[in-house]
Formats: structure tokens, sequence, C-alpha cells
């Protein structure tokens, strides 16, 4: 959900390797980032409705990742994915660290961009 | 007690304007500044300017020590954090949300807000309540979900017109609670009421046997 330039990336590595893949964003004209040779599905919706999601398929999906621009939508999708849908494997991107550390606690995947990049730069100095 | 209120839009000022009429302990979390300005001007130095699902806001706000959060922004992914942060990091007792999107409801509640409110679903309500041809109008969902008060109206040609009350099978879990007759006005009935064309029919009934309900009394 979010075919921000990370989920675009992200979408476009995975159908590469093979995997089924549906990107929904509600903005079809996001859908440009997407790598020229995908063949998975873009779908227009907001990830944070049923109809949505089921259009999705995430009654059948294995996998359901959050990559918008807000760390709330992401938050709430995955949560709807994790509780409600029993997702087995769901990923949210956090930006603000604080609240990343509070929804792992509460038994999210999540990943801080910001804190990711942060130590990366941190050792890139030190390196 | 000590109540935060997140976003002070329309509904957050209102609601705030209330709380402190009842002596309560208010504090308004919103983004905008110019928006701060005027509700300094008119409810007093109860707001902070910050974002209510930040933690590092909500700390400064104290929290910690607040009775209830109540998140009346109008994004519901944002009512919904405000609430968790407060919840799980702050051990605020009570929290309560605001929805727009009133399928929301049933996943806030598995995410442990304690209530939430849909305006959206208040509105239509309301609404339906006006409409002259709307044959069932619920009128009061209780809040453990299972059963709501509706109302119906007996059309003229309806099965049920002079017959009694107790003569006819109502779904199991249904109870008439009142009716309103045209001339009569409202008065509690007994199974030997009999009913008229026009009556107003208020019951109780739960959601799946909504419409077996409006099918007997309608009387098609």
């Amino acid at each position: 959900m979010g075919c921000s330039r990370v989920g675009a990336q992200l979408a476009g590595m995975l159908d590469a390797e093979g995997h089924n893949v549906t990107i929904m964003d509600v903005e079809p004209y996001s859908f440009r980032k997407l790598p020229q040779t995908f063949k998975g599905v873009a779908l227009v919706g907001n990830g944070l409705e049923d109809e949505a999601l089921k259009k999705a398929g995430i009654e059948e999906a294995d996998v359901f990742v959050s990559t918008t621009q807000g760390d709330n939508r992401n938050v709430m999708a995955c949560q709807i994915a994790k509780h409600i849908y029993h997702v087995p494997k769901v990923v949210s991107r956090i930006y603000d660290p604080i609240r990343e550390e509070m929804y792992r606690n509460l038994g999210l995947d999540t990943v801080s961009p910001t804190r990711v990049v942060a130590d990366l730069l941190k050792d890139r100095i030190e390196g | 007690m000590y109540i935060i209120v997140v976003g002070g839009g329309e509904v957050g000022y209102h609601l705030s304007k209330i709380l402190l009429n009842d002596g309560h302990e208010v504090l308004i979390l919103e983004q905008d500044a110019s928006r701060c300005e005027r509700l300094t001007e008119e409810l007093g130095a109860i707001v902070h300017r910050g974002d209510g699902c930040e933690a590092t806001t909500l700390d400064s706000v104290g929290t910690g020590r607040a009775d209830m959060l109540v998140a009346v922004t109008d994004g519901d992914e944002d009512n919904l954090v405000a609430c968790q942060v407060a919840k799980h990091k702050f051990n605020v007792p009570r929290t309560i949300a605001r929805m727009t999107n009133p399928n929301n409801e049933t996943i806030f509640k598995a995410l442990g807000i304690d209530a939430t409110v849909s305006s959206t679903n208040l509105i239509l309500a309301h609404i339906e309540q006006e409409l002259p041809s709307h044959p069932l109008i619920p009128l009061l969902k209780l809040r453990s979900g299972t059963f709501e008060v509706v109302e119906i109206k007996v059309p003229p040609g309806s099965d049920v017109v002079g017959k009694k009350i107790g003569s006819f099978r109502m779904p199991k879990g249904s109870v008439v609670l009142l009716v309103i007759g045209k001339e009569k006005g409202p008065f509690i009935p007994t199974d030997d009421t009999v009913l008229e064309a026009e009556d107003e029919v208020v019951a109780i009934t739960s959601a799946e046997n909504e419409e077996a309900m409006r099918a007997i009394l309608s009387g098609k």
C-alpha cells in the first residue's frame, strides 16, 4: 500500500523475483514510478477502506507492506491487515522513531527509515 | 477530570467549551497556528500547539495524569494513533475517537479504543428519521452492539392493522416498547393493544432480526 518511491521500488523487486504483487495508491499518477517491466496489479484505492483491501486480495495475501508517506496511515492499515484479516506477515514503515518503538512493542513489524538512515550516515562518517 | 482534546476544529472547540463549563480541566492539542490563536482568544490559555499523535507532545502536556483523551480531528487514522499512543504509552484510562468512516467502528474497537463516535452515522440517522417513506428507522444502537431501538410506521395496507400485538409473533428477542398513535399519542402497549394504520411502533430488536421485524409490521 502506497506507491511511494520505496513502495514502487519494493514492488518492482518482488515482482521481478516472481511474486504475485498488487500495489495500491489513492493517486493513479504515482504508478509512473513503477518499473517498465512491472507485471503485477496497480490498483487505485485507499488501503484504509475494507472494499479496496478486499479488491486488492487481502484475504488471500501472504504479506502486507505499508509504505505511504503518513505514519498514522501506515500504522492503521497494518493493524487492519494483521488483526482483522490475519495476514501472516505485515510490515509497516514508520518515520517517527518513537512511534515506531511503541508499535514494535505492540507487536507490529516495523521499519523506521529515520533511524536506519541516521545509523548508516553515522557509520559512514565514522568509518 | 483532566481531559485532553486532540484536534481544535469545530467539534474540538464546542466539546472543549462544554467540558470547561462542566468544570473539567481541558487541554486542546492543535497543529495549526492560526487556529490555536483563535481557540486561545475564545477559550483562554488551554491550547497547546503540536501533534497529538507524537509521544513527545503528549508527554509535554502531562498526558500521564490525564483521565481521558478524546481525539476529534477529521482524520480517522490520526484519531486512532492519538488514542493508541495515549493508551499504551501513557496509560490513559479512557480514550474516545471520532470517525468519519462508519466502517472503522469494528476496527477501532478491535484495536482497543474504548469508545467511538461516528459523525457520519449520527448525521445519517437524523436524516433518516426525517424521511417520511422510510419503513424502519434505527433510533439508537446500544453500546454492546447487539440490540438497537428502532421505529417502524405501520402502513395502511398492512396485515397487522386491527390486530392485537399479542396475536402475531415477533422475532426472537424483539419487544415492542411504545406505540405512538396518530390520535392517541404515545402509550405503553400490552398484548391486547390493537394496532392501527399509521401507528408508530418503537421496538427493541437485534440487528439480525431488524428485517424480520420490519416485514411483520409492514405486513408484506
